[in-house]
Protein backbone atom coordinates (compact mmCIF):
# COMPACT_ATOMS: atom_id res chain seq x y z
CA UNK A 1 0.00 0.00 0.00
CA UNK A 2 1.60 3.49 -0.99
CA UNK A 3 2.52 5.86 1.83
CA UNK A 4 -0.64 8.51 0.54
CA UNK A 5 -3.75 7.79 -1.12
CA UNK A 6 -6.04 10.15 -2.75
CA UNK A 7 -8.93 8.04 -3.20
CA UNK A 8 -11.22 10.71 -6.23
CA UNK A 9 -13.12 11.19 -9.28
CA UNK A 10 -11.78 12.48 -12.77
CA UNK A 11 -14.51 15.20 -13.17
CA UNK A 12 -15.28 16.20 -9.92
CA UNK A 13 -13.11 20.11 -8.55
CA UNK A 14 -12.78 18.79 -5.06
CA UNK A 15 -10.72 15.79 -6.27
CA UNK A 16 -8.54 18.33 -7.83
CA UNK A 17 -8.01 20.80 -5.12
CA UNK A 18 -6.44 17.84 -3.10
CA UNK A 19 -4.61 16.54 -6.40
CA UNK A 20 -3.12 20.07 -6.83
CA UNK A 21 -1.95 20.62 -3.72
CA UNK A 22 0.02 17.37 -3.24
CA UNK A 23 1.78 18.23 -6.89
CA UNK A 24 2.10 21.87 -5.67
CA UNK A 25 4.52 20.79 -2.53
CA UNK A 26 5.94 17.34 -4.20
CA UNK A 27 4.70 14.97 -2.41
CA UNK A 28 3.95 11.33 -3.98
CA UNK A 29 0.89 9.65 -3.76
CA UNK A 30 -1.12 6.66 -5.65
CA UNK A 31 -4.68 8.20 -6.97
CA UNK A 32 -7.73 5.38 -6.49
CA UNK A 33 -10.48 6.58 -9.08
CA UNK A 34 -13.89 5.46 -7.38
CA UNK A 35 -17.03 4.87 -8.97
CA UNK A 36 -19.64 6.90 -7.12
CA UNK A 37 -22.67 4.93 -8.18
CA UNK A 38 -21.00 1.82 -6.62
CA UNK A 39 -18.77 2.98 -4.01
CA UNK A 40 -16.34 0.47 -2.71
CA UNK A 41 -16.32 -0.99 0.91
CA UNK A 42 -13.18 0.61 1.04
CA UNK A 43 -14.41 4.43 0.56
CA UNK A 44 -17.61 3.31 2.59
CA UNK A 45 -14.58 2.36 5.38
CA UNK A 46 -12.68 5.87 4.98
CA UNK A 47 -15.79 8.36 5.14
CA UNK A 48 -18.63 6.35 7.02
CA UNK A 49 -20.58 9.92 7.71
CA UNK A 50 -20.51 11.33 3.75
CA UNK A 51 -19.59 8.67 1.85
CA UNK A 52 -17.95 10.94 -0.38
CA UNK A 53 -14.80 11.67 -2.16
CA UNK A 54 -11.85 13.07 -1.72
CA UNK A 55 -10.25 11.14 0.70
CA UNK A 56 -6.57 11.39 1.39
CA UNK A 57 -5.36 8.50 3.22
CA UNK A 58 -1.86 8.76 4.64
CA UNK A 59 0.04 5.35 6.76
CA UNK A 60 -4.01 3.82 6.32
CA UNK A 61 -5.74 6.67 8.07
CA UNK A 62 -8.34 8.54 6.55
CA UNK A 63 -8.55 12.31 5.98
CA UNK A 64 -12.04 13.64 4.28
CA UNK A 65 -13.25 17.02 3.36
CA UNK A 66 -10.99 18.67 0.51
CA UNK A 67 -10.42 21.90 2.43
CA UNK A 68 -9.64 20.24 5.69
CA UNK A 69 -6.99 17.71 4.06
CA UNK A 70 -5.24 20.72 2.53
CA UNK A 71 -4.96 22.23 5.98
CA UNK A 72 -3.86 18.61 6.51
CA UNK A 73 -0.88 19.14 4.08
CA UNK A 74 0.11 22.36 4.58
CA UNK A 75 0.65 21.21 8.57
CA UNK A 76 2.41 17.83 7.49
CA UNK A 77 4.58 18.86 4.36
CA UNK A 78 5.42 22.80 5.17
CA UNK A 79 6.89 23.07 1.78
CA UNK A 80 4.93 25.71 -0.55
CA UNK A 81 3.20 26.76 1.96
CA UNK A 82 -1.03 27.42 0.86
CA UNK A 83 -1.56 29.41 4.11
CA UNK A 84 0.11 32.90 5.26
CA UNK A 85 2.03 32.46 8.35
CA UNK A 86 0.28 35.31 10.07
CA UNK A 87 -2.76 34.47 11.98
CA UNK A 88 -4.41 37.45 11.12
CA UNK A 89 -4.28 36.19 7.47
CA UNK A 90 -4.84 32.98 8.01
CA UNK A 91 -8.05 34.12 9.37
CA UNK A 92 -9.12 36.40 5.96
CA UNK A 93 -7.75 33.30 4.04
CA UNK A 94 -10.16 30.93 6.15
CA UNK A 95 -12.55 33.46 5.81
CA UNK A 96 -13.05 33.14 2.09
CA UNK A 97 -12.39 29.35 2.09
CA UNK A 98 -15.27 29.15 4.14
CA UNK A 99 -17.67 31.81 1.81
CA UNK A 100 -16.64 29.52 -1.21
CA UNK A 101 -17.51 26.34 0.27
CA UNK A 102 -21.21 27.66 1.32
CA UNK A 103 -21.57 29.90 -1.47
CA UNK A 104 -20.29 28.02 -4.06
CA UNK A 105 -22.60 24.90 -4.99
CA UNK A 106 -25.49 27.59 -5.49
CA UNK A 107 -23.47 26.83 -9.39
CA UNK A 108 -24.05 23.15 -8.90
CA UNK A 109 -27.45 23.94 -8.55
CA UNK A 110 -27.94 25.58 -11.36
CA UNK A 111 -26.79 22.74 -12.91
CA UNK A 112 -29.23 20.08 -11.32
CA UNK A 113 -32.56 22.48 -11.65
CA UNK A 114 -34.76 24.26 -13.86
CA UNK A 115 -37.48 26.73 -14.12
CA UNK A 116 -38.05 28.74 -10.84
CA UNK A 117 -35.19 27.30 -8.96
CA UNK A 118 -32.64 27.43 -11.37
CA UNK A 119 -33.50 31.17 -11.80
CA UNK A 120 -32.59 31.37 -8.38
CA UNK A 121 -29.73 29.26 -7.78
CA UNK A 122 -28.13 31.71 -11.12
CA UNK A 123 -29.40 35.03 -9.08
CA UNK A 124 -27.51 33.89 -5.74
CA UNK A 125 -24.51 32.47 -7.89
CA UNK A 126 -23.74 35.62 -9.52
CA UNK A 127 -24.21 37.88 -5.77
CA UNK A 128 -21.54 34.86 -4.76
CA UNK A 129 -19.09 36.17 -8.21
CA UNK A 130 -19.93 39.91 -6.89
CA UNK A 131 -18.64 39.58 -3.44
CA UNK A 132 -15.45 37.94 -4.57
CA UNK A 133 -14.81 40.24 -7.45
CA UNK A 134 -15.85 43.30 -4.69
CA UNK A 135 -14.23 41.65 -1.66
CA UNK A 136 -11.53 38.72 -1.63
CA UNK A 137 -9.17 39.65 -5.27
CA UNK A 138 -8.33 43.29 -5.08
CA UNK A 139 -5.55 43.76 -7.49
CA UNK A 140 -3.72 40.70 -6.49
CA UNK A 141 -2.48 38.47 -9.20
CA UNK A 142 -3.81 35.25 -7.21
CA UNK A 143 -6.19 35.36 -4.06
CA UNK A 144 -2.43 34.20 -2.47
CA UNK A 145 -1.24 37.31 -3.54
CA UNK A 146 1.84 36.05 -6.21
CA UNK A 147 1.47 32.26 -5.50
CA UNK A 148 -1.34 30.41 -5.44
CA UNK A 149 -2.85 29.51 -1.95
CA UNK A 150 -5.75 28.13 -0.76
CA UNK A 151 -8.36 30.74 -1.89
CA UNK A 152 -7.03 29.93 -5.00
CA UNK A 153 -7.76 26.42 -5.25
CA UNK A 154 -11.28 26.70 -2.96
CA UNK A 155 -12.21 29.01 -6.04
CA UNK A 156 -11.04 26.75 -8.95
CA UNK A 157 -14.35 25.90 -9.47
CA UNK A 158 -15.02 28.71 -10.91
CA UNK A 159 -11.97 28.91 -13.17
CA UNK A 160 -12.67 25.83 -15.10
CA UNK A 161 -16.50 24.05 -13.91
CA UNK A 162 -18.37 27.14 -14.40
CA UNK A 163 -17.33 27.08 -17.75
CA UNK A 164 -18.90 23.59 -17.92
CA UNK A 165 -21.75 24.49 -16.68
CA UNK A 166 -22.68 27.15 -18.49
CA UNK A 167 -22.64 25.45 -21.42
CA UNK A 168 -24.33 22.47 -20.45
CA UNK A 169 -27.55 24.86 -19.32
CA UNK A 170 -27.07 27.40 -21.72
CA UNK A 171 -26.58 30.56 -19.44
CA UNK A 172 -23.81 32.57 -19.43
CA UNK A 173 -23.02 33.53 -15.36
CA UNK A 174 -19.40 34.64 -15.32
CA UNK A 175 -19.53 37.78 -17.97
CA UNK A 176 -15.97 38.93 -18.31
CA UNK A 177 -16.74 42.59 -18.57
CA UNK A 178 -19.56 42.27 -15.53
CA UNK A 179 -16.49 40.60 -13.53
CA UNK A 180 -13.00 41.62 -14.94
CA UNK A 181 -11.00 40.81 -11.64
CA UNK A 182 -12.13 37.23 -11.78
CA UNK A 183 -11.88 36.58 -15.50
CA UNK A 184 -9.01 37.41 -15.28
CA UNK A 185 -7.67 35.41 -12.17
CA UNK A 186 -9.68 32.30 -13.94
CA UNK A 187 -6.93 32.88 -17.19
CA UNK A 188 -4.02 33.38 -14.73
CA UNK A 189 -5.09 30.66 -12.64
CA UNK A 190 -5.28 28.12 -15.41
CA UNK A 191 -2.11 28.99 -16.96
CA UNK A 192 0.02 28.49 -13.61
CA UNK A 193 2.96 25.90 -13.86
CA UNK A 194 1.25 22.34 -12.21
CA UNK A 195 -2.53 23.57 -12.44
CA UNK A 196 -1.98 23.78 -16.41
CA UNK A 197 -0.74 20.81 -16.62
CA UNK A 198 -3.46 19.06 -14.57
CA UNK A 199 -6.91 20.22 -15.42
CA UNK A 200 -9.99 17.56 -16.56
CA UNK A 201 -10.61 18.19 -20.20
CA UNK A 202 -13.10 20.37 -20.99
CA UNK A 203 -14.77 18.27 -23.96
CA UNK A 204 -15.12 15.17 -21.58
CA UNK A 205 -16.52 17.22 -19.01
CA UNK A 206 -18.72 18.59 -20.82
CA UNK A 207 -20.00 14.99 -22.73
CA UNK A 208 -20.31 13.89 -18.78
CA UNK A 209 -22.30 16.47 -17.37
CA UNK A 210 -24.33 16.83 -20.11
CA UNK A 211 -25.32 13.51 -19.68
CA UNK A 212 -25.38 14.00 -15.62
CA UNK A 213 -27.67 16.32 -16.45
CA UNK A 214 -30.45 14.76 -18.75
CA UNK A 215 -30.50 11.94 -16.34
CA UNK A 216 -30.95 14.53 -13.19
CA UNK A 217 -33.75 16.12 -15.01
CA UNK A 218 -35.94 12.87 -16.42
CA UNK A 219 -36.09 11.20 -12.79
CA UNK A 220 -37.21 14.89 -11.22
CA UNK B 1 3.33 43.89 25.51
CA UNK B 2 1.28 46.85 24.74
CA UNK B 3 -2.44 46.76 25.56
CA UNK B 4 -4.51 44.29 23.25
CA UNK B 5 -7.74 45.43 22.49
CA UNK B 6 -10.24 42.36 22.32
CA UNK B 7 -13.84 42.98 21.86
CA UNK B 8 -16.47 40.85 20.95
CA UNK B 9 -19.66 41.81 18.56
CA UNK B 10 -22.47 39.38 19.99
CA UNK B 11 -26.24 39.59 20.45
CA UNK B 12 -27.86 38.63 23.68
CA UNK B 13 -29.34 35.03 21.83
CA UNK B 14 -27.60 33.91 19.30
CA UNK B 15 -25.13 30.72 20.00
CA UNK B 16 -22.50 31.41 17.73
CA UNK B 17 -20.89 34.80 19.70
CA UNK B 18 -21.30 32.78 22.67
CA UNK B 19 -18.36 29.95 21.00
CA UNK B 20 -15.86 32.99 21.28
CA UNK B 21 -16.99 34.02 24.20
CA UNK B 22 -16.21 30.56 25.65
CA UNK B 23 -13.15 30.52 23.60
CA UNK B 24 -11.74 33.35 24.89
CA UNK B 25 -12.74 32.70 28.85
CA UNK B 26 -11.27 29.80 28.50
CA UNK B 27 -8.15 31.35 27.34
CA UNK B 28 -8.36 34.10 30.45
CA UNK B 29 -8.60 36.81 27.96
CA UNK B 30 -9.81 39.93 28.61
CA UNK B 31 -11.90 41.28 26.47
CA UNK B 32 -14.85 43.64 25.74
CA UNK B 33 -18.36 43.13 24.23
CA UNK B 34 -20.59 45.05 21.96
CA UNK B 35 -24.57 44.21 22.08
CA UNK B 36 -25.56 44.58 18.26
CA UNK B 37 -29.39 44.74 17.50
CA UNK B 38 -29.36 43.01 14.15
CA UNK B 39 -32.99 44.56 13.05
CA UNK B 40 -30.42 47.98 13.25
CA UNK B 41 -26.93 46.91 12.45
CA UNK B 42 -24.37 49.41 13.97
CA UNK B 43 -22.27 51.22 11.04
CA UNK B 44 -19.27 48.97 13.09
CA UNK B 45 -20.62 46.00 12.46
CA UNK B 46 -21.45 47.04 8.81
CA UNK B 47 -18.04 48.06 8.08
CA UNK B 48 -15.83 44.86 10.21
CA UNK B 49 -18.51 42.23 8.31
CA UNK B 50 -19.69 44.25 4.94
CA UNK B 51 -20.15 40.30 3.35
CA UNK B 52 -22.35 39.00 5.68
CA UNK B 53 -23.31 41.60 8.60
CA UNK B 54 -23.77 39.10 11.02
CA UNK B 55 -21.92 38.55 14.34
CA UNK B 56 -20.21 37.44 16.09
CA UNK B 57 -17.01 39.33 15.24
CA UNK B 58 -14.00 39.62 16.69
CA UNK B 59 -11.88 42.94 16.59
CA UNK B 60 -8.25 42.60 17.74
CA UNK B 61 -6.21 45.65 18.11
CA UNK B 62 -8.41 46.67 15.52
CA UNK B 63 -8.07 44.12 12.98
CA UNK B 64 -12.03 42.10 12.58
CA UNK B 65 -12.21 38.62 12.11
CA UNK B 66 -15.59 36.94 10.93
CA UNK B 67 -16.65 33.84 10.95
CA UNK B 68 -17.39 31.83 14.57
CA UNK B 69 -15.02 28.54 13.07
CA UNK B 70 -12.27 30.80 11.98
CA UNK B 71 -12.39 33.32 14.82
CA UNK B 72 -12.09 30.18 17.10
CA UNK B 73 -8.49 29.40 14.99
CA UNK B 74 -7.75 32.35 15.41
CA UNK B 75 -7.55 32.86 19.09
CA UNK B 76 -6.28 29.50 19.25
CA UNK B 77 -3.23 30.67 17.16
CA UNK B 78 -2.69 33.54 19.20
CA UNK B 79 -3.47 32.48 22.81
CA UNK B 80 -1.61 29.43 23.43
CA UNK B 81 -3.28 28.71 26.67
CA UNK B 82 -5.64 25.95 27.03
CA UNK B 83 -5.47 24.73 23.65
CA UNK B 84 -9.03 24.26 21.64
CA UNK B 85 -7.22 22.23 19.04
CA UNK B 86 -5.12 19.16 19.56
CA UNK B 87 -0.85 19.29 18.58
CA UNK B 88 -1.28 16.07 15.98
CA UNK B 89 -2.35 17.02 12.35
CA UNK B 90 -4.79 14.10 11.99
CA UNK B 91 -6.06 14.59 14.83
CA UNK B 92 -6.65 18.32 14.26
CA UNK B 93 -8.13 16.93 10.97
CA UNK B 94 -10.46 15.04 12.64
CA UNK B 95 -12.02 18.01 15.06
CA UNK B 96 -12.08 20.33 12.07
CA UNK B 97 -14.31 17.30 10.28
CA UNK B 98 -16.59 17.16 13.17
CA UNK B 99 -16.64 21.18 13.47
CA UNK B 100 -17.80 21.44 10.24
CA UNK B 101 -20.50 18.36 10.40
CA UNK B 102 -21.98 20.23 13.40
CA UNK B 103 -22.93 23.30 11.29
CA UNK B 104 -23.27 21.93 8.03
CA UNK B 105 -24.96 19.40 9.32
CA UNK B 106 -26.84 19.08 12.88
CA UNK B 107 -27.56 22.87 13.13
CA UNK B 108 -29.57 22.90 9.31
CA UNK B 109 -31.32 19.71 10.08
CA UNK B 110 -31.86 20.63 14.03
CA UNK B 111 -33.42 24.77 12.85
CA UNK B 112 -34.35 24.91 8.77
CA UNK B 113 -35.39 21.09 8.98
CA UNK B 114 -37.08 20.75 12.15
CA UNK B 115 -37.76 24.16 14.16
CA UNK B 116 -38.95 26.14 11.15
CA UNK B 117 -40.83 23.44 9.61
CA UNK B 118 -44.36 21.88 10.65
CA UNK B 119 -46.42 19.25 9.33
CA UNK B 120 -45.17 16.55 6.93
CA UNK B 121 -42.03 18.09 5.75
CA UNK B 122 -40.79 18.61 9.35
CA UNK B 123 -41.44 14.02 9.77
CA UNK B 124 -39.67 13.77 7.75
CA UNK B 125 -36.55 15.38 8.79
CA UNK B 126 -36.88 13.69 12.18
CA UNK B 127 -35.00 10.50 10.58
CA UNK B 128 -32.09 12.20 9.32
CA UNK B 129 -31.57 14.04 12.49
CA UNK B 130 -31.60 11.51 14.22
CA UNK B 131 -29.26 9.41 11.84
CA UNK B 132 -27.10 13.23 11.81
CA UNK B 133 -26.97 12.91 15.85
CA UNK B 134 -26.32 8.98 15.71
CA UNK B 135 -22.92 10.23 13.87
CA UNK B 136 -22.05 12.16 17.24
CA UNK B 137 -23.29 9.25 19.76
CA UNK B 138 -20.52 7.30 17.99
CA UNK B 139 -17.66 9.70 18.26
CA UNK B 140 -18.43 10.34 21.92
CA UNK B 141 -17.43 6.68 22.50
CA UNK B 142 -15.09 6.70 25.71
CA UNK B 143 -14.95 10.11 25.37
CA UNK B 144 -15.78 13.06 28.57
CA UNK B 145 -15.94 15.43 25.76
CA UNK B 146 -15.57 15.38 22.40
CA UNK B 147 -11.94 16.72 22.70
CA UNK B 148 -11.39 13.90 25.33
CA UNK B 149 -10.80 14.32 28.71
CA UNK B 150 -10.94 18.85 28.16
CA UNK B 151 -13.28 20.92 26.57
CA UNK B 152 -12.02 21.61 22.76
CA UNK B 153 -13.06 22.78 19.66
CA UNK B 154 -15.77 20.39 18.68
CA UNK B 155 -17.22 20.65 22.10
CA UNK B 156 -17.39 24.69 21.58
CA UNK B 157 -18.52 24.15 17.56
CA UNK B 158 -21.23 21.53 19.24
CA UNK B 159 -22.10 23.25 22.76
CA UNK B 160 -25.30 25.19 21.11
CA UNK B 161 -26.68 21.82 21.50
CA UNK B 162 -25.88 21.37 25.00
CA UNK B 163 -28.34 24.06 25.88
CA UNK B 164 -30.41 25.32 22.57
CA UNK B 165 -31.32 21.37 22.05
CA UNK B 166 -33.70 21.95 24.71
CA UNK B 167 -35.57 25.33 24.37
CA UNK B 168 -35.83 24.60 20.76
CA UNK B 169 -37.53 20.67 21.91
CA UNK B 170 -39.73 23.04 24.09
CA UNK B 171 -40.85 24.98 21.39
CA UNK B 172 -42.18 22.62 18.89
CA UNK B 173 -43.33 20.15 21.62
CA UNK B 174 -41.40 17.38 21.02
CA UNK B 175 -38.37 15.39 22.01
CA UNK B 176 -35.87 14.81 20.08
CA UNK B 177 -33.10 12.78 21.76
CA UNK B 178 -34.00 10.38 24.63
CA UNK B 179 -31.97 8.74 27.27
CA UNK B 180 -32.21 4.73 25.45
CA UNK B 181 -30.90 5.89 22.01
CA UNK B 182 -28.51 9.08 23.12
CA UNK B 183 -27.06 8.45 26.56
CA UNK B 184 -23.44 9.95 25.31
CA UNK B 185 -24.95 12.69 23.83
CA UNK B 186 -26.96 13.27 27.46
CA UNK B 187 -24.28 12.61 29.43
CA UNK B 188 -22.06 15.42 27.36
CA UNK B 189 -24.89 17.59 27.36
CA UNK B 190 -24.77 17.40 31.38
CA UNK B 191 -20.95 17.86 30.81
CA UNK B 192 -21.07 20.45 29.05
CA UNK B 193 -24.21 22.95 30.04
CA UNK B 194 -22.47 22.68 33.70
CA UNK B 195 -18.78 23.04 33.13
CA UNK B 196 -16.94 26.15 34.17
CA UNK B 197 -16.85 29.35 32.12
CA UNK B 198 -19.78 27.66 29.82
CA UNK B 199 -22.37 27.33 32.91
CA UNK B 200 -22.08 31.38 33.70
CA UNK B 201 -23.00 32.18 29.89
CA UNK B 202 -26.03 30.89 28.60
CA UNK B 203 -28.38 33.44 27.85
CA UNK B 204 -31.59 33.63 29.60
CA UNK B 205 -33.52 30.69 29.33
CA UNK B 206 -37.60 32.05 29.36
CA UNK B 207 -36.07 34.58 26.94
CA UNK B 208 -34.44 32.53 24.71
CA UNK B 209 -38.00 30.84 24.30
CA UNK B 210 -39.82 33.21 23.93
CA UNK B 211 -37.34 34.35 20.66
CA UNK B 212 -37.29 30.68 19.09
CA UNK B 213 -41.12 30.63 19.20
CA UNK B 214 -41.09 34.48 17.54
CA UNK B 215 -38.41 32.88 14.81
CA UNK B 216 -40.36 29.90 13.72
CA UNK B 217 -43.85 31.84 13.66
CA UNK B 218 -41.82 34.38 11.30
CA UNK B 219 -40.07 30.98 9.63
CA UNK B 220 -43.75 29.38 8.90
CA UNK B 221 -45.64 32.52 7.76
CA UNK B 222 -42.84 33.27 5.10
CA UNK B 223 -43.40 29.15 3.87
CA UNK B 224 -47.28 30.13 3.30
CA UNK B 225 -46.17 32.99 1.46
Amino acid sequence: MAEIELHGTWPSPYSYRVLWALKLKGIPYEYVEEDLSNKSPLLLQYNPVHKKIPVLVHGGKPICESMIILEYLDETWPQNPLLPSDPYERAVVRFWVKFIEDKGPSAWVVFRTSGEEQEKAVKDSLEMLKTIEEHALGEKKYFGGDKIGMVDIACSGIAHWLQVIEEVVGIKILEPHKFPRLHAWTKTFKEAPIIKDNLPNQDEMLVFFKQAREKLLASA
Amino acid sequence: MAEEEVKVFRTWSSPFPLRVIWALKLKGVEFDTVYEDLSNKSPLLLQYNPVHKKVPVLLHNGKPICESLVILEYVDERWKQFPLLPQDPHERAKARFWAKFGDDKVFQSITYGILFKQGKEREEEIPRAMEILQHLEEELKGKKFFGGEKIGLVDLALGWLAYYLGIIEEVIGLKLIDQEKFPLLLQWIQEFSTAPIIQENWPPRDELIAKFDASREAALARELK
